[in-house]
């Protein structure tokens, strides 16, 4: 029984999932018109957690900025904060030194794992597993506990600064990221027979919220969602930034579309990720971590650019316009996860309801960063 | 027709399997050490760098080391730190009288601490800070580093 052949005279109803829901991960609403089961039509209703971070960044300068940055998409703190101090530097045209980088780069991979590790565990809980976030959180804690002795923080990162990094590393750090390195990859074949093989998992999951390749281009869905379409784009590789062209790694494309698609996609991010983690160790040069001169108060000369990174929801960007002032005249934030939502609307109709949620789960949605 | 009735059966039995290795996985799981601790009873080690709210440095005398250069409060991106202070007649320094943290608006970024160029300034290890009250939020620096002082063996 399809719904388009009777749905058009048949009774619907309103079905408000949100603000408050437990599977939309922050306050979004969504109003679905429902035709019993099958979802004729969902509108995604968002800004509950607008900021203003974008006006925010306008009337402060720029070091002042630097703890909203990590507050945007606060999972992945690190790679946000990235986006916004490389920005800057390439405005002011200040040049890191390497050792900066190459700290900046395994923080930031470890950042990418614990946010794939934390939306695994959500994901699996919006299907109806417990058990797996138990054990995500577990590995989580790991690298908390790592960037925590680095960066006197566990979630909202305020590491970065214009011109390098505010502390150097330490050989407990690297110590204690390899032996991580270790046991994440023990623990790989562990979630796989405890997850990806699950049969309820896999039903769940396979032919489910199936995006095309097409779409995706066309609402800009970029990271794990259109890897996980087929397209092989990752900004770490389309357009290198920071030392990332230093490093092997590859990037994991599953073309189905499919819930399970994504999931594998971000599953084998976790693997490169901690390859360019370990060979960003092995490479680590010795020098200063903060570059000379950086002026106090930063006045970049007029000009604007654009500069964008692969955060763990996709590609995060920051425009910075400068009139010569100490503040922005313009800074404007392109989330990853609001074009990622955007496609949910052409893509959920006509579906189960619960296999909707397990779309929106496996879409990886941080609210306040579609919000901001 | 047979082929069908054939995967269909290796889906149940396989299906069944991965089912197993699943509650076999969390089995033996639950035979390990707990990874977490009971934790008001016992606390994990915070890491040398913790960043908790701020807190003044005494120089030997016991003095705030502040010297009132205003370059925190000026760092701050939510306006929450409020410094004054006068130089009394014989001493090479002004002294804060007044410094005054305001943590229901600070976002622990630290650039206050980055920016005193007079080592004056340091994270607390205070992490229990609950409370019910608003006002326990306004934390009066100098009064914390007096009682620190009077606590002090």
């Amino acid at each position: 029984m399809s719904i388009d052949d009777q749905s058009i005279h048949a009774e619907t109803f309103i079905l408000n999932l949100g603000p408050q829901h437990p599977a939309t991960h922050g306050v979004l609403r969504i109003k679905l018109t429902m035709d019993g089961e099958y979802i004729v039509d969902a509108e995604p209703v968002i800004g509950y957690g607008h900021r203003m971070h974008e006006k925010m960044g306008e009337n402060r300068s720029y070091a002042k900025f630097l703890p909203n940055a990590s507050r945007m998409d606060y999972v992945g703190a690190l790679l946000n904060t990235h986006c916004h101090v490389a920005a800057v530097e390439r405005l002011a045209g200040i040049t890191v030194p390497e050792r900066a980088e190459f700290i900046r780069v395994i923080t930031a991979e470890l950042n990418r794992v614990s946010s794939h590790l934390l939306w695994m565990g959500a994901f699996l809980v919006d299907l109806g597993a417990f058990t797996p976030l138990l054990y995500t959180f577990d590995d989580r804690e790991d690298i908390l506990d790592l960037l925590e002795s680095i960066t006197g923080s566990r979630l909202t990162y305020c590491y970065y600064r214009f011109g390098g990094v505010c502390n150097d590393i330490d050989d407990d750090f690297i110590a204690g990221t390899r032996s991580f390195i270790e046991r994440m990859r023990s623990r790989m074949p562990m979630y796989h027979s405890l997850v990806t093989e699950n049969i309820i998992f896999r039903k769940r999951c396979e032919g489910i919220g199936g995006v095309p390749a097409e779409t995706c281009r066309r609402y800009g869905a970029t990271g794990p969602v259109l890897r996980g379409s087929g397209v092989c784009y990752d900004v770490r590789r389309n357009e290198p930034y920071s030392v990332y062209p230093l490093f092997d790694f590859s990037v994991p494309v599953y073309p189905e579309g499919d819930c399970m698609a994504r999931y594998r996609v971000r599953m084998d991010e976790i693997v490169e990720s901690l390859r360019i983690v370990e060979q960003a160790l092995e490479r680590i040069p010795a020098g200063p971590v903060m570059a000379e001169k950086v002026p106090l108060i930063l006045k970049p000369a007029r000009g604007e650019c654009y500069f964008n990174v692969e955060a763990a929801r996709g590609s995060f960007g920051m425009r910075i316009v400068s009139d010569g002032l100490d503040a922005p005249y313009r800074l404007k934030v392109r989330s990853p996860c609001f074009s990622n939502f955007s496609l949910f609307r052409e893509c959920v109709r006509g579906t189960l309801l619960a296999d909707a949620l397990a779309f929106l789960g496996s879409l990886d949605l941080v609210i306040p960063e579609i919000d901001r | 027709m047979k082929s069908d009735l054939r995967s269909y059966l290796k889906e149940i039995i396989g299906g069944s399997i991965s089912l197993l290795t699943g509650m076999w996985i969390t089995l033996r799981q639950s035979f390990r050490k707990p990874v977490t601790v009971s934790y008001p009873y016992r606390t994990l080690k915070l890491p040398e760098r913790f960043r908790g709210h701020i807190e003044l440095k005494a120089d030997e005398q016991g003095w705030a080391k502040c010297v009132v250069c205003m370059a925190c409060q000026k760092a701050c991106p939510s306006f929450c730190i409020k410094v004054n202070g006068y130089k009394p007649a014989g001493m090479p320094r002004k002294v804060a009288t007044i410094y005054i943290l305001d943590f229901t608006t600070c976002s622990l970024c630290g650039l206050c601490v980055e920016s005193c160029r007079f080592d004056a300034l340091m994270f607390s290890r205070e992490y229990n800070l609950a409370s019910f009250r608003k006002e326990d939020y306004v934390m009066d620096m100098l009064e914390r580093l007096r009682r620190r002082r009077i606590c002090r063996p």
